[in-house]
């Protein structure tokens, strides 16, 4: 009997505790910048575009949700034809992040994606691309890996050595 | 004495009352909320009032559908049972000097048969929905109803006795010098268990008992019939708190404010109470809940008889 006195007091005090709910349009829960929501694609400093088309993302995806075809450009430069994610079915798991070998594809504390019409969830490479490079400023992949694209040979890349001479004798 | 304006009171009460009981729907839920740390309904119109508004549009547009397999006359009627009893039951209320319907001499026993009455709604939608978990509800309901009557009765046998009158108003007259809750707590402990068992409320909400009886007797009940047995109970809430307060806390009664503002914080003050149960205690079982009543309740109603009419008598 005690304990039923005690349980009604215990719960009319919570009428002084103060509510945990968030009131969401008004007030937002704060978000870590390293909060998995929205997909993007971005973008290197000097503005072309990060991805490669490796199929890395694709093969890691969980739930297929993502579809892409990889093409060149007349430099040589591989870069995704289209690039499509089905966010319908995006788990947002960021294993696609992690494949990434350039940092092309990252994901952004975003989760408002509402939609009415289910066909709007499928994003393609425009409604996906941001005009920033995002989590990595500083990051240029076409500027610092070996592979040999127009305007950029072998041993010209960044803090990469030239070429060795395989004709010279010296050590 | 009957109200001058018979029809006026008729109107007066059936429209508060009807009003009370679906803006409890808004105050239970409101009220839950802040004890469980939430906000509730509070988008729809000031503060979520509106939200009665949209509840009860969505109940009206409902499909309201029957069984096949139900016993289609009395599972029709059975929903209203419980409102017109309930309803019956209003009219002797005394809410203020001269606001009453029907100043009846034997107030506290139309309320008593009234109350009884009551649970033949809960029964016959057992019975009719033809269904094991409503016919489980319904079962529960009349044994439970059986038990709680008995000393429900027999714990106002005080208050008659101190009073001297079945008459709901002279029984508020008679607390002109002291509420009956001080002479008569263990009666009005008593009447508090019983009224709570009487309007099916949580704790014990056994015939309804939804983590049991998916919903008890009104498992098959749908769109406004389903409403109906909701409504009563928000009534059966509201009259049980009214004759707490004017059975045990002196009605109207009270220094500065006008008689019928002191009578209505007194009922939303035990309506709250009511809610505060729900909030925070949990369902006895079945066997607990009979044994109780008949072992405990009972003789302790007994007793308090006994003491009340022997103090009365020395004193007489």
């Amino acid at each position: 009997m005690l304990s039923v006195l005690r349980t009604m007091w215990g719960v009319f005090l919570h009428t002084f505790h103060h509510r945990v709910t968030v009131q969401y349009p008004e007030e937002r829960a704060y978000l870590a910048p390293r909060y998995r929501g929205r997909i993007v694609l971005t973008r290197d400093p000097d503005g072309g575009e990060r991805c490669v088309g490796c199929y890395l993302c694709a093969a890691a995806c969980p739930v297929d949700c993502i579809a892409l075809q990889a093409t060149e450009d007349e430099n040589g430069r591989r870069y995704p034809e289209f690039f499509r994610i089905n966010f319908s079915r995006c788990i947002f798991c960021g294993f696609c992040e992690d494949a990434c070998p350039t940092y092309a594809i990252q994901l952004i504390p975003d989760v408002e994606m509402g939609e009415y019409d289910r066909q709007n969830l499928v994003y393609e490479k425009e409604q996906l691309m941001i005009d920033g490079p995002g989590k990595y400023p500083g990051y240029n992949y076409w500027k610092v890996c070996g592979v040999e694209i127009g305007g950029k040979g072998k041993g010209e890349a960044e803090r990469e050595a030239s070429d060795t001479d395989l004709r010279r004798l010296l050590p | 004495m009957t109200s001058p304006h018979p029809f006026a009171a008729i109107l007066g009460v059936l429209i508060v009352a009807l009003t009370i009981a679906s803006g409890l729907i808004w105050y239970e839920r409101r009220l839950l909320a802040l004890w469980q740390d939430r906000y509730g309904p509070n988008r729809v119109g000031p503060f979520g009032l509106l939200q009665v508004a949209a509840d009860m549009i969505k109940i009206f547009t409902k499909e309201d559908w029957i069984p096949p397999f139900a016993d289609k006359p009395v599972f029709v009627l059975a929903p209203a049972i419980v409102i017109v009893t309930v309803l019956l039951t209003f009219a002797v209320l005394p809410i203020a000097p001269g606001i009453i319907v029907s100043d009846l001499n034997v107030g506290l026993l139309f309320f008593l048969a009234m109350s009884s009455l009551g649970v033949y709604s809960v029964v016959l939608a057992g019975l009719s929905s033809d269904n094991k978990y409503s016919l489980l509800g319904g079962v529960r309901a009349a044994a439970q109803m059986l038990s709680y009557e008995v000393f429900m009765g027999l714990s106002l046998m005080g208050v008659v006795v101190l009073a001297g009158s079945f008459n709901l108003v002279k029984i508020v007259e008679a607390q002109q010098k002291m509420w009956f809750v001080i002479p008569q707590f263990l009666g009005f402990i008593l009447f508090l268990i019983a009224g709570i068992a009487e309007t099916r409320r949580l704790p014990f909400d056994l015939p309804e008992a939804e983590s049991e009886l998916v919903a008890g007797y009104h498992s098959e009940y749908s769109g406004m019939k389903f409403g109906m047995f909701f409504v009563g109970e928000y009534l059966g809430v509201t009259l049980i708190s009214a004759l707490i307060a004017i059975l045990f806390f002196g009605g109207w009664l009270g220094p500065f404010l006008p008689p019928i503002v002191w009578f209505f914080i007194k009922v939303l003050f035990f309506i709250s109470f009511f809610v505060l149960l729900r909030a925070s205690l949990p369902r006895p079982r079945f066997d607990q809940l009979m044994s109780w009543g008949w072992k405990l309740m009972l003789p302790l109603a007994l007793v308090n008889i006994l003491v009340t009419g022997a103090v009365v008598l020395a004193f007489r």
